[in-house]
């Protein structure tokens, strides 16, 4: 296996009862890079992201066959504890969800949740998540204010920023912008070209422009099938298959 | 065109009169109610001062105030809280986060829903073969708090379990994909934003403990004394109040308990009804 | 470490959620240990049937005939009070009453179930007994004062479930039956009730075993005599205020016939609540 592979996804199916929603899959995401899972809706994409951090655990009649590797181990190996993955694999969801407590506390669940209680350290590290996220000048006076205010774009970033704050390996996004106005929508996709130096992203975008504005690499992803991987330039560019091309030129989907 | 006419106007003539009847048991069962809390509040407040909340019956009650039994029925009603929640509010968590529908569920749903259905008396009598007798608890807080406990339960375990349905699916995806573990995102998000209906919930379960007479009559007794510890015998308000109507010991006295019964249970359905409205509206705020 | 935790708090709270499970099993074997033996010694007919209940007899005589038939009367005197009146109060709160009085209707319904039955009881017994007994003859104290209070008691179960049946009815078919020219009167009555027709038995079946199982209030009013009831302004007694007034001195033979007589209402009421459950069940099929 390739150094620079993050995460593999190998021979990777994912079910639903007996629906297979992800059809024997095999694709790689290469370190400090992202790589924009894109393709018409309902084609598996979100089944893949999430059980990326195995949060399909938590679905009911969800099964797999095949594997998924991050840093060359399993992660779905019995040895391997699905919380800290999760705190190595953070997620991001298409409607931003602030949870029911202050903007302070948001950002400091994560660190929260993996035991660090000094007040100190959870400054900092509200501090700094904050300014990745390029929001701690418009946030740091309202720390204490219920995250439930923050505008739409706002709590989107702010979820993002939670997720730094557990300084995860990988981040995966689900549509992020699809609830967002355009300027939100370019602040977040400015950050996560900003983030790429720390961690590898996964994203499913919003629509076609934004995967060519943002994927390093790109896959196609039709009806649980990957048509087409390759690197994003080409991949919008000179697509090697008929479906991709059709689907980028608005022939379907 | 008769015939035609009368097809028109009859069925309106029904819904005129169908819909009278109807107003009328509406307001009927409202008068009915507001007939009873002001019949009973009436001819009780006169004769409550703080002379019989604050002091001791005398002549079994003929005389003088109410203290041990206002501290038995909040001693009694407490212990069989403090019982009930954990197990209660458990059982829901349990029901909701930590499994999928399956026979053990529905097993325990068919029991909650049989507690809920039997009758106090039932209560009663299982309460003194069982904690009184077989267990030698004696006539005691501790036999009737927990008589009572099992019979709140199912109020519990039903109004924290719509509660808890009622926090949004992805607070727990969120949670979750911040490295939670499942206990820490029921502690830190579940339970947290279904509080106010949790609470509403046990304050219902109060309201029936303290409105309770036939399962505690049994397991906690009649004595007329100040309890001193949880295996000292306890008269309730309830108990108290029927003792003094169907024994005939005293008219005023017993107009003057049903009073605070009436102020009681007043008071615990303005709260939990407050509590519902208000996160009801705070839901609305976040939406 | 964090793994061990989690699977010790995961088998705590399945511990608990069986209690309640548990709970009714103990429930149920205590009560029956207690009460079957006399029923088996008796046999059950004799005890079932007889209507002589006398424990001071030689040997006693334990018959809970008279009871069950009282039981049997309050309960139907309840339903014919409180099913009709229940079901137009839901009728009214689901449908016809503005939306400011509907939000009136709930919290009264709430109180109304959150009175002490002593207190319904007490009521009757200072108000509406008196009055029976000037207007309509007898002592007052007989199965008609409590039946019309108990009906009034079981009113909350009937309303709130049969109101909740009535709103989960799709606005589809209100809308269907509307659209043909029906009235309201007959979108409700065609249509509606028939629609949450199983939610409004199940909510019936709950206040009949209500009814059956109450007992404070019945003990106020009835005014507990061993003998059946001739007419509805016969005192009477009841299962329940019978174990209810004699439970206080009972002992030996007595005390376990008055637990059988508990053996022969659990039973009732778990039946009844099997029944209202299948009801229920159905609806959700449906």
């Amino acid at each position: 296996m390739n150094d620079d592979t993050k995460i593999l996804v190998e021979e990777f199916s994912a079910f639903y009862g007996e629906n297979e929603v992800v059809k024997r899959m095999t694709l790689p995401v290469r370190r400090h890079e992202i790589l924009a899972l894109f393709g018409p809706a309902g084609g598996g994409k979100t089944t893949l992201l999430r059980s990326m951090n195995r949060l399909t655990d938590n679905t009911r009649h969800a099964r797999h066959h095949g594997r998924i590797l991050v840093d060359g181990k399993d992660i779905f190996a019995p040895e391997v504890d699905v919380v800290h993955l999760r705190r190595r694999v953070g997620m991001i969801f298409a409607l931003p969800v602030p949870l029911p407590m202050s903007v302070y506390d948001n950002i400091a669940y994560g660190p929260r949740m993996s035991g660090i209680r000094a007040r100190k350290r959870l400054d900092e590290s509200v501090e700094r998540s904050l300014n990745r996220a390029a929001m701690w000048d418009e946030m740091k006076d309202r720390l204490a204010e219920s995250a439930l205010h923050l505008s739409g774009g706002q709590q989107q970033r702010l979820s993002i920023a939670r997720v730094l704050a557990m300084e995860p390996e990988v981040i995966l996004l689900d549509e992020p912008t699809a609830a967002l106005d355009p300027i939100s929508t370019l602040k977040i996709e400015q950050m996560l070209l900003n983030l790429k130096a720390q961690c590898t992203v996964v994203i499913v975008p919003h629509n076609i422009q934004q995967a060519a504005r943002l994927a390093d690499h790109a896959a196609f992803v039709l009806m649980g099938e990957l048509v087409e991987y390759s690197d994003g330039r080409k991949l919008f560019t000179t697509p090697g298959d008929k479906r991709t091309e059709d689907y980028i030129t608005g022939r379907f989907g | 065109m008769t015939a035609e006419k009368q097809v028109r106007v009859w069925p309106r003539v029904v819904q005129r009169i169908a819909f009278a009847l109807i107003w009328t048991a509406a307001l009927a069962t409202l008068m009915v109610l507001a007939f009873i809390v002001l019949y009973v509040l009436r001819l009780g407040l006169p004769h409550v001062d703080w002379r019989f909340l604050s002091r001791y019956p005398e002549a079994m009650g003929r005389e003088g105030g109410i203290l041990p039994a206002i501290v038995g029925t909040v001693v009694l009603t407490l212990a069989a809280v403090a019982v009930a929640a954990p197990l209660g509010i458990g059982a829901a968590v349990f029901l909701t986060e930590y499994t999928w529908e399956s026979r053990v569920t529905r097993a325990v749903r068919f029991g909650a829903e049989a507690l809920a259905g039997v009758p106090s008396i039932i209560y009663g009598l299982f309460g003194f073969i069982f904690f009184v007798t077989y267990l030698r608890m004696g006539w005691s807080i501790l036999s009737g708090a927990l008589t009572l406990a099992i019979m709140i339960l199912p109020t519990i375990i039903r109004t924290a379990e719509e509660a808890i349905l009622t926090v949004p699916r992805p607070y727990r995806d969120v949670s979750f994909g911040l490295g939670a573990t499942r206990w820490q995102m029921v502690t830190s998000v579940v339970l947290p934003t279904a509080l106010p209906g949790i609470v509403t919930g046990i304050i219902l379960a109060i309201g029936r403990s303290v409105g309770e007479t036939a399962a505690i009559i049994f397991t906690a007794g009649t004595a007329l004394t100040m309890p001193t510890s949880l295996l000292s015998p306890a008269r309730t308000m309830s108990v108290h109040f029927f003792v003094l109507a169907i024994e005939g010991i005293s008219l005023e006295k017993a107009y003057a308990t049903g009073a605070i019964l009436i102020l009681t249970t007043l008071l615990i359905n303005v709260l939990a009804n407050w509590l519902v409205v208000n996160a009801v509206r705070r839901h609305a705020r976040r939406g | 470490m964090e793994g061990l935790r989690e699977r010790l708090i995961a088998r705590t709270l399945l511990v608990v959620a069986c209690s309640v499970v548990l709970a009714l099993a103990i429930i149920t074997y205590f009560i029956f240990r207690a009460g079957l033996p006399i029923i088996f010694h008796l046999g059950l007919d004799d005890f079932l049937f007889s209507t002589r209940w006398m424990p001071a007899d030689e040997g006693g005589s334990y018959g809970i005939g008279a009871m069950a038939l009282g039981s049997l009367w309050v309960t139907l005197g309840a339903l014919v009070v409180g099913v009709p009146l229940g079901v137009a109060v839901a009728v009214f709160s689901a449908e016809l009453a503005p939306t400011w009085l509907a939000n009136l209707i709930r919290p009264a319904i709430q109180l109304l179930a959150g009175i002490p039955s002593v207190i319904y009881g007490f009521v009757g017994l200072m108000v509406l007994v008196p009055w029976v007994r000037q207007h309509l003859g007898g002592p007052g104290l007989c199965v008609f004062t409590a039946a019309i209070v108990l009906g009034i008691m079981i009113l909350p179960n009937i309303i709130s479930i049969s109101e909740d049946s009535l709103r989960a009815v799709p606005p589809a078919y209100r809308q269907g039956a509307l659209a043909l020219g029906a009235t309201r009167w007959q979108t409700i009555w065609g249509v509606l009730i028939p629609a949450a027709r199983s939610g409004i038995m199940a909510s019936i079946i709950l206040g009949m075993g209500r009814a059956l199982g109450e007992t404070m209030a019945v003990i106020m009013m009835i005014g507990n005599s061993l003998q059946v009831p001739r007419s509805l302004l016969d005192p009477a007694t009841t299962l329940t205020s019978n174990i209810g007034l004699e439970m206080a001195y009972a002992s030996g033979q007595h005390r376990e016939a008055l637990f059988a007589t508990g053996v022969v209402l659990f039973a009732f009421i778990m039946i009844l609540n099997l029944i209202a459950n299948v009801v229920s069940r159905r609806r959700v099929q449906a």
